[in-house]
């Protein structure tokens, strides 16, 4: 079974971002950037299943500007076997990378896609579900436990309030929640093996994918900061303050 | 213009959170209607029409509706959704598996989350763990909009009297089916709707010690919840979790209990009215946000606090 998992390029999770003066959105220059940490988990799953026998290829796929690149043969030294990258300087939404993901798809024919939930720059957590949906593939979200069998999978999604089991045909299309799995670390032989691995570049045209953004950003703020408050000596005092001055309790 | 809210409900009645979606939809303006889909659910229809402000219930009914496959509901939604200029849910796990699938259905680029209504086709939605707010502007015909719930106040649940309408289902794509569900059983309130919430982090130091913090909770009326680095440690489940990969919450109390205050913890719930961080460490960010904190041992202020609040 041939699996693709794709992977974004985004600030790295540690960067504590600053929104840039004139609003237009937030520094990404001279910062660090790393694979969007839920990508690592599906990437981390879909070399699972191959170890396990159940996957035969991993395909690492990404959309974006020349350097996600770097961020494939990370995924290659993970242990994808080779990778296409999508490249265009276009800022890429949701709809337009779940529709470059689809023209991919129909070009490998994998019987699973396994992306993160969300990346964590744009929070947006919708490209796993439009592509299921363009494609007419049945999905899985918020995945924290996959079980796969040649022409189904059941999966375990972390929902509010708990779990929720659902069985799946396949092909089909699964994101990671944060306790699928724990990524492993990229060992220096893997990064240089990875090297020589095959890294393909494509274009949106290649595809027939027209990726204007269909939303406009506007402006880019930071958000309203909360004053730092007061620090009391005990539990005495700090009754008093909810009782008295907040009057929450 | 009319709007459609896509209602989150257990069969008998609908969720807190579609009347925070209501209220977004009042936000953009015209005439709301609320879709429950569900299989015997029209109980939950009859509560949706008594929100304020809704004009219409359409109910649609069948056993492939039932359980929220998202297969299933998404079909529904775009047969329907031409007819209205926005399409909301509520920024739920349920909200966030099915409104995306529809709006690809329909050609649309969704808008998640969002905390602010602009203008009918402008809006403000948080980004890089709400370290900033965008505003953002759809030229798509129809708008798919999840709704940030803590950040609209809800809509009464009576006072309305909207006609309820059948709606005939798609049939069933049969590509998914549910197996069952693991709720977490508990006499708490729900976090995402509590009006006070505990929390614990890694300094809690394991899962066992997280029992201190029940009599606290109990006495506060509170949920109870936790930091990512707490559920990593294995400490709770992961439905405790509160920041940017969890839940997002606004309570009018929040009381955080050794955590350190990571950004990801933060951007969950930082527009809580009232913030109490407790940690031994006087440098941790948390105090940074929380209006009062102790810094000292949480194991003998812990239950300090809740001989004093029994006083």
């Amino acid at each position: 079974m041939k699996i693709l998992v794709a992977v974004k390029r985004v600030v790295d999770f540690n960067v504590k971002v600053r929104v840039k003066a004139d609003g237009t959105g937030v520094e990404t220059a001279n910062v660090k950037m790393s694979m969007n940490p839920f990508d690592e988990i599906a990437l981390e799953e879909a070399v699972r299943m191959k170890e396990a026998g159940t996957a035969t290829e991993i395909v690492a796929v990404s959309c974006g500007i020349a350097a996600c690149q770097e961020t494939l043969r990370t995924a290659l030294a993970i242990g994808a076997d080779r990778a296409i990258l999508v490249q265009t300087d276009v800022e890429l939404q949701p709809l337009a990378v779940a529709k470059l993901l689809k023209g991919l798809v129909q070009k490998e024919s994998p019987k699973l896609v396994i992306l993160g939930k969300q990346a964590i720059d744009d929070d947006s957590n919708q490209t796993g579900q439009m592509l299921a949906a363009l494609l007419g593939w049945s999905q899985a979200t918020f995945a924290s436990k996959v079980k796969m069998s040649s022409d189904a999978a059941e999966v375990t999604r972390e929902v509010d309030g708990g779990l929720e089991t659902i069985g799946i045909k396949l092909p089909a299309v699964v994101t990671t929640d944060l306790r699928l799995n724990e990524p492993r670390y990229v060992t220096l032989p893997n990064i240089m093996k990875a090297k020589k691995k095959q890294l393909e570049t494509l274009t949106p045209d290649a595809l027939g994918v027209d990726v204007k953004p269909r939303l406009s950003t506007l402006k880019v703020v930071e958000p309203a900061k909360r004053k730092a408050g007061i620090k009391v000596p005990d539990a005495k005092a700090l009754v008093d303050k909810l009782r008295n001055e907040a009057k929450v309790i | 213009m009319s709007l459609l809210v896509l209602a989150e409900h257990d069969n008998k009645s609908i969720r807190k959170a579609t009347l925070n979606a209501v209220a977004a939809a009042q936000k953009i303006g015209g005439e709301i209607h609320v879709l429950v889909a569900g299989h015997q659910c029209s109980d939950a229809a009859k509560t949706a029409a008594q929100v304020a402000g809704v004009a219409k219930v359409l109910h649609s009914d069948a056993p492939q509706l039932g359980e929220e496959l998202a297969e299933n509901i998404a079909a529904l939604l775009v047969s329907i959704s031409k007819n209205y200029s926005h399409v909301l849910a509520p920024g739920t796990t349920t909200g966030k598996n099915i409104l995306p699938r529809a709006a690809a259905l329909a050609d649309c680029q969704q808008i998640s989350d969002i905390v602010a209504v602009e203008a009918p086709d402008t809006f403000v939605r948080p980004i890089y763990a709400g370290n900033a707010l965008a505003t953002v502007k759809s030229s798509d015909p129809i708008k798919f909009i999840t709704v940030r719930t803590t950040a609209f106040d809800a809509v009464a649940a009576t006072g309305g009297s909207a006609l309820v309408e059948q709606v005939a289902a798609p049939a069933d794509t049969g590509l998914s089916r549910f197996v069952g569900r693991e709720v977490a059983k508990s006499e708490r309130p729900e976090l995402t709707s509590a009006r006070a919430i505990v929390s614990g982090g890694r300094g809690m130091g394991s899962g066992d010690n997280f029992k201190i913090l029940e009599p606290l909770a109990d006495s506060l009326k509170a949920a109870m919840g936790a930091s990512r680095a707490a559920v990593d440690a294995g400490f709770v489940p992961n439905d405790w979790q509160v920041g940017q990969t969890g839940k997002i919450v606004a309570p009018d109390l929040y009381v955080a209990v050794g955590i350190s205050g990571a950004i990801q913890h933060l951007a969950g719930m930082k527009d809580s009215r009232v913030i109490v961080a407790i940690n031994k460490d006087e440098e941790a960010p948390i105090f940074q946000v929380a209006d009062y904190g102790i810094v000292g041992d949480l194991f003998q202020i812990v239950p300090q606090l809740v001989e004093e609040l029994k006083k």
